[in-house]
């Protein structure tokens, strides 16, 4: 570990506390429907969307209602997008003549990118054509994204509601996501990636001699515009197979920086925004510092074990850190704190190779996403399965001091407690059975790349991630065969695409339906005032018990999965 | 419900053109008009021929003239050029994939010593003392995009000293050239230093071309 390595870690964390204020006031006028100076602008767009919708934003949607149109804008999300993944061959922008990929690995994407995941069974620059990245899979960055924050802030109205059980409408949030957020830092986002060397073209791909006499084919693409929502909308799907570590998508130290900059600003912006909406902006700070501060631990962690180096290379009698799977440009700082960023956002996209991690170094990313993706998380999706623990924390400190559990008045109650049970096991459940019938049967066999305990991480890493919606790998496990580029003679595993796909889909919409129903039956509710015996929820103590309830309820369940894989190899030096 | 299917058709249509393809296709204009070199891939030319990309690294080995047992061509480092960081993917910059064995793999250990071994052999001879516990990781180890076009600094002074002599020039001169081709943190902190090989091996051919 190194100064210089510290500092760009700290320089980091005090850019987001900085940042996190002024994008969620942002964001808070804009979900108020406060004119933005933005408005101007896009105000007359906004209202010509809402007219082809046939949408009236001021029609106020009950929690079943919002949470009917979400479902079904998603499902119809997921045939189009299956559907220009199938179509390729009559594709426009295919200046390589891919086929398309075959249905499972097809269903595994569409499912992976309309649920927030982006999991890539598939590699983008052999498989995709232009169209299929621009307006099949970016165009599902900018939507999955919009209707995981849409949800978020319809679910924070019935947190904060004062009479009625309406939600909001999904249609004017969507779009107002989509317009106001999502776009204009996606453009800026995208031009300064762009002006330090992302690619942004939608020329073929070009071969030529090398120095020494060789062949080099550059692969090619839009990759600019993709790069900045897919970070932004904590999706992470890769415009090529090795994601940010391919320099033609992150050329360098300070791309590498905005990029994890643009992963945790909206999740993290968005504690910001609850503390407004909530009329207590302490409260909106307490969850940003319960995030923050298991955040910074998880960097430590992944930074320390990565510098000692692995077992392999000590055994090969190579001294230094461990940069198997690492790039020069990025080093052991800008590689671990990436590794962290990514999996506490459920974003998933990465620049190193974490199944060359070292034991205790890739146990972290796991630990972070068996949370429930509630450290920042994905955008929307992390804020509100923090509240559901909050709402958990709050009932078990009622609990143990005899009061009635209370958050921001109003009293949590059996019907509350149960639906925030049901979406805090569900994906856990998910994850865990699962892994457990990639384990048990044959099926599960054919995905595994490396033998020992690491081929178990692997599979557990596999629909850890999935079901959380993460979507990084340890990418030894493949779900994809495909021999040559252009998906000729390509074949599909699947077991592990249908069963991955069906993870991904219940382990996003399971926890949004539950979060809706918690929400709509907390916007019916009286609010009585703070009094005395109230238990306040924007002191250290409560980060602290909210902190312990993540780790007991979500960590626990996974302790054991954890000893099997990557503790076992953490602590030894044997060899598989 | 037959309302939020109306309207869900009409937002997949709206949104598509929108974000789908204008989007991209304006950040493609802009991008080609603002930045034209970097947004098509920071091309490097010699001679009016594309030889590279100054973001993709390449594999400065050689034919040996010497087939392995599946015929394939067996190369060897070109001693007049600084050599690369492995690859696990020949340096395929049109179909990248990681290595992806695990830390406690024993193919990766045995992938180590024989890169090792390999680096020994080369640069031993002109780094008198070399051990084994001083060889920088990065010239062992394989990056994570298979083109990682940098090396560390003190893998490239190792081999300075073996390219210095196969091009008949001093080491200083050769080392000049390498803090020329090092790209520093960003901005002073962000990220490591790394020394762009491929720009180095051009500048190396034009300014002290071997005989």
């Amino acid at each position: 570990m190194t100064v210089q390595g510290w500092l760009q870690i700290a320089l980091y964390v005090a850019i987001l506390t900085a940042l996190t204020p002024v994008v969620g006031a942002y964001m808070f006028r804009v979900y108020s429907g406060e004119r933005v100076l933005l408005t101007r602008v896009l105000g007359p767009l906004e209202r010509i969307v809402y007219r082809l919708l046939g949408n009236d934003p001021e029609h106020r949607q009950d929690w079943k209602g919002y949470a009917r149109t979400a479902l079904v804008f998603s499902a119809l999300s997921f045939i189009a997008l299956y559907a220009i993944l199938r179509s390729q061959p009559i594709h426009p922008f295919n200046p390589q003549d891919f086929a398309s990929a075959p249905w499972d690995v097809s269903f595994n994407t569409a499912a992976s990118f309309v649920s927030n995941t982006n999991w890539q069974y598939y590699g983008g620059e052999t498989t995709m054509t232009y169209f299929s990245q621009m307006a099949g899979l970016a165009l599902q960055n900018f939507i999955s994204a919009a209707v995981g924050i849409a949800v978020l802030i319809a679910v924070i109205r019935g947190f904060v509601a004062r009479s009625g059980g309406e939600l909001g409408n999904f249609w004017a949030d969507l779009t107002r996501t989509l317009l106001y957020i999502l776009l204009p830092i996606s453009v800026v986002g995208g031009l300064l990636l762009i002006s330090q060397g992302t690619l942004q073209t939608l020329a073929p791909y070009v071969t030529f001699a090398t120095l020494t006499g060789g062949e080099q084919t550059l692969a090619l693409g839009p990759v600019g515009s993709q790069e900045a929502i897919k970070q932004l909308g904590t999706n992470g799907g890769g415009f090529f197979n090795v994601n940010a570590a391919m320099p033609f998508e992150n050329p360098n130290g300070l791309t590498n920086f905005i990029n994890m900059l643009l992963i945790l600003a909206i999740p993290a912006g968005l504690t910001a925004t609850f503390g407004r909406m909530a009329a207590n902006r302490r409260l909106g700070w307490a969850l940003y510092g319960a995030m923050t501060l298991m955040f910074v631990v998880g960097v430590g962690i992944v930074y320390a074990a990565e510098t000692n180096g692995s077992p392999a290379q000590q055994l090969a009698g190579l001294a230094g850190s461990n940069l198997e799977g690492k790039e020069v440009r990025f080093g052991d700082a800008g590689s671990a704190l990436w590794v962290v960023v990514t999996t506490v956002a459920s974003c998933g996209a990465v620049n190193s190779a974490h199944d060359a991690l070292t034991g205790i170094g890739g146990a972290v990313p796991m630990a972070n996403m068996m949370t429930g993706e509630v450290i920042f998380g994905g955008v929307g999706s992390g804020l509100y399965g923090m509240l559901l623990f909050v709402l958990l924390a709050v009932f078990l400190a009622g609990l143990m001091v005899g009061r009635t559990p209370e958050f921001l008045g109003k009293k949590i109650e059996a019907r509350e407690i149960k639906l925030v049970v049901m979406a805090t096991l569900a994906v856990p459940l998910l994850a865990l059975a699962a892994t457990a019938l990639a384990l048990a049967t044959k099926y599960g066999a054919p995905s595994i790349y490396n033998p020992g305990p690491q081929g178990f991480s692997e599979t557990l890493y596999a629909y850890v991630s999935q079901a959380n919606n993460n979507g990084s790998a340890f990418a030894g496990y493949s779900g994809f065969v495909q021999p040559d580029a252009g998906n000729a003679g390509s074949s599909g595993i699947t077991f592990a695409d249908v069963l991955g796909g069906l993870a991904m889909l219940g382990g996003r919409f399971v926890p949004m339906v539950l979060a809706l129903a918690v929400a709509g039956s907390l916007a019916g509710k009286r609010v009585t005032p703070a009094g005395p015996g109230t238990m306040r929820t924007d002191t250290p103590t409560f980060v602290v018990l909210l902190i312990a309830t993540i780790l007991i309820v979500a960590l626990l369940t996974f302790v054991p999965s954890l000893l099997l894989g990557p503790v076992v190899q953490g602590l030894s030096t044997q060899l598989f | 419900m037959r309302k939020d299917l109306t309207s869900s058709i009409a937002a997949i249509a709206v949104f598509t053109v929108l974000l789908g393809l204008v989007y991209p296709l304006v950040m493609t204009a802009i991008g080609q008009v603002a930045f034209p070199g970097a947004a098509d891939g920071s091309r490097i030319a010699r001679a009016g021929k594309v030889v590279g990309s100054s973001l993709i690294g390449q594999d400065f080995r050689r034919d040996s003239g010497r087939a392995d047992a599946d015929g394939e061509p067996i190369l060897e480092a070109d001693p007049v050029y600084v050599q690369s960081r492995p690859s696990a993917t020949g340096y395929n910059a049109a179909g990248t994939y990681f290595n992806n064995l695990g830390p406690n793999n024993a193919e990766l250990r045995d992938l180590f010593v024989a890169n090792l071994d390999a680096y020994l052999a080369l640069e031993g001879p002109d780094n008198p003392g070399l051990r084994r516990s001083d060889v920088p990781v990065d010239a062992v180890q394989t990056s994570a995009s298979g083109v990682d076009p940098h090396i560390s600094p003190q893998n490239a002074a190792i081999q300075a000293r073996r390219v210095a002599r196969a091009r008949g020039a001093s080491v200083d001169r050769v080392q000049a050239l390498v803090e020329k081709s090092t790209d520093g943190r960003a901005l002073g902190v962000l990220g490591e230093p790394g020394v762009n090989v491929l720009e180095l091996n051009l500048a190396l051919d034009r300014e002290l071309p071997a005989r």
